[in-house]
């Protein structure tokens, strides 16, 4: 009885806490980031305006002026729209086929994929950046969403085909019998069934796409920087203008909190696939 | 029409041979059953000629055209499916008329299809449902709606009725065989279950290892097994078979006796056991005898009660007419 009665305290009391304590923890540069960029550049470094300030709108509506922000968030969404699309049109025929037709080398090329995720990107750097501005694509949509595509496709071939694997395979050959071809399985079968997996891998890959920070700064100088860029380039030479570029990281982060709390569901599950059967 | 010719053809996965080259044929309407042991080949042999699976060898005709190289969805055969394979984010009604809607049929011509189709399996309440909400025996109903609908030349069951309880299963037996009455379209069906191939088939396939033992009809195979497999797997309760002197009494390496073709009597017989355990049926009685000298264990089916117990002294006298003999290989002497 009291290892029940004890144990039933820690999760009445001991777990909110718990959990309440890890959140704010990590939600607490968000929040500093947030009272920061109500602060003028001024205030911003001064110790007596840690909490206490005049709060002011002026870093967001000299955002446009003072750093161009619609451009940086029009390529963000250009190139993290695009990947995504590119990652899943590539990425579903291939976990499909694997899942479904799968040959004796399914399992060494879907651990190769993985082990790419393994391979430091600084040692491709230099190699990329060459190769980009030898056959001109530095600095240019094509090469990012190119680039964001191929990083994000092993981690979405992984995931829809775990979200396939649960499909059963009689249904696949009864849509085979019933007269559907290689296209017609995707679309009318394959894709209802695995509706939420492909939904949450597409999210999450758009996340990942939207974050990305090690490639977008270094592979772009103006045309195709993304908020990322932008906010790299913030280390003002002059002194940080702490105000201003917490404004202008908000605005960068914004989009992205506010669609993932309206997808937690559909992240949890895409971030904890396979862990529960 | 739809007549089935399997010409020399086998299937091997890697360099496991698990059908060496066979021919056969199952004629137009024919109720054909491919039964053996687990892991036999008989799905195998099934997915084969459905399309499902490649040959390795040999051809297959479908009414005298060779379908080897066909898809399955081209081959006019419908498949019915163990797990059912309903697709589970449709409807009753789009899930039956799924095939008809791939062949691009106007969807007046597919309701009307569908709604006979569910008329005559009774699930005229159910189109509306998903395949979540229905019970095993409905969902096997509308996998046999799904294959129904295509007018198909021969049907394909793979080990259909497997998931469904005792009773169920009887159930469902008696449709299809009915379906296959009115219907007298070629079936082939495949199963584990020698009471489902008796009671359903024209023509029974029986397969080993991939091998065809014996084909023939439910009544053959039971009164004429080619060898010693056959008599052993066809006919519940088991035939007594065994070796040794009393078989060589009879001319043959081994024999066979059914359950039911040996008389009893607590006075005198042939052979002498004792009674290990007494089913009672009530229509019939199985007696498990022991210590008979011949096999460790002898079972025989009286038709009506009688009454023994465990270790009763009994005595077993075979029709000497219904006595099988087999040779050193296990084939049936004439």
């Amino acid at each position: 009885m009291a290892i029940v009665a004890q144990s039933s305290k820690f999760s009445t009391y001991g777990r909110p806490v718990l959990a309440w304590g890890v959140g704010l923890l990590f939600f607490f540069p968000i929040f500093w980031m947030v009272l920061t960029s109500f602060k003028t550049d001024a205030d911003a470094v001064k110790p007596e305006h840690l909490i206490f300030f005049t709060p002011t709108f002026d870093n967001y509506l000299n955002m446009t002026d003072n750093y161009d922000y619609w451009r940086f968030a029009t390529n963000s969404v250009i190139s993290a729209v695009s990947a995504t699309a590119f990652t899943l049109f590539v990425s579903v025929p291939a976990a499909y086929a694997m899942a479904f037709n799968p040959s004796r080398s399914t399992k060494d090329v879907l651990m190769w994929m993985l082990s790419t995720k393994m391979l430091p990107a600084a040692a491709v750097l230099y190699p990329m950046i060459f190769l980009a501005k030898s056959i001109g694509l530095y600095d240019t949509h094509i090469l990012i969403i190119t680039v964001l595509s191929l990083i994000n496709l092993p981690i979405a071939i992984w995931m829809l085909f775990t979200y396939f694997k649960e499909i059963p395979k009689d249904i696949i050959e009864a849509g085979k019998m019933d007269g559907v071809n290689t296209w017609g399985e995707i679309k009318e079968i394959l894709v209802p069934l695995a509706w939420g997996g492909i939904a949450s891998t597409a999210l999450l890959v758009f996340i990942f796409c939207w974050n990305e920070a090690y490639w977008t700064v270094r592979l772009t100088t103006i045309d195709a920087a993304t908020l990322s860029k932008l906010i790299e380039g913030n280390r003002a030479p002059e002194g940080l203008f702490f105000g201003r570029l917490s404004a202008v990281s908000t605005a960068a982060v914004g989009p992205i909190v506010v669609l993932g709390w309206f997808c937690q569901k559909q992240l949890v599950q895409g971030l904890t696939f396979g862990a529960v059967k | 029409m739809g007549r089935i010719v399997l010409d020399q053809v086998s299937k091997k996965f890697g360099d496991v041979e698990v059908i060496p080259p066979l021919d056969l044929t199952i004629e137009d309407g024919e109720f054909a059953v491919f039964v053996g042991p687990s892991g036999c080949g008989k799905s195998t042999l099934l997915r084969m000629i459905a399309g499902l699976e490649d040959l390795t060898s040999g051809n297959i005709e479908i009414d005298s055209e060779v379908v080897t190289e066909v898809p399955p969805s081209k081959r006019g055969l419908a498949m019915v499916f163990q797990s059912y394979a309903l697709y589970p984010h449709m409807t009753v009604r789009k899930n039956i008329g799924f095939p008809l809607r791939m062949e691009k049929m106007a969807p007046d011509e597919i309701d009307k299809r569908v709604e006979a189709a569910a008329q005559s399996l009774n699930l005229i309440d159910y189109l509306d449902r998903k395949p979540g909400q229905l019970s095993g025996g409905q969902r096997q109903r509308v996998a046999i709606g799904r294959a129904i609908v295509r007018d198909p030349s021969a049907f394909l069951f793979d080990e259909p009725l497997s998931n469904l309880d005792a009773a169920l299963r009887v159930g469902m037996r008696l449709e299809i065989s009915e379906m296959h009455e009115r219907m007298q379209t070629t079936m082939i069906y495949v199963t584990h279950d020698q009471v489902e191939a008796m009671t359903m088939a024209n023509k029974i396939v029986v397969l080993q290892a991939g091998v065809i033992e014996q084909v023939g009809s439910p009544l053959d195979l039971y009164h004429k097994p080619q060898n010693v497999f056959v008599a052993g797997f066809i006919g519940s309760p088991k035939m007594n078979i065994f070796s040794g002197s009393e078989a060589e009494k009879h001319g043959a390496h081994t024999i066979g006796i059914r359950p039911e073709h040996t008389d009893v009597s607590m006075t005198d017989g042939t052979w002498e056991g004792r009674v290990g355990v007494a089913e009672h049926l009530g229509s019939d009685t199985f007696i498990h005898v022991h210590d008979t000298g011949l096999t460790d264990m002898i079972t025989v089916r009286i038709t009506g009660d009688i009454s023994v117990k465990h270790g009763d002294k009994i005595y077993l006298t075979p029709q000497a007419d219904q006595i099988h003999k087999f040779d050193a290989k296990g084939q049936r002497i004439a």
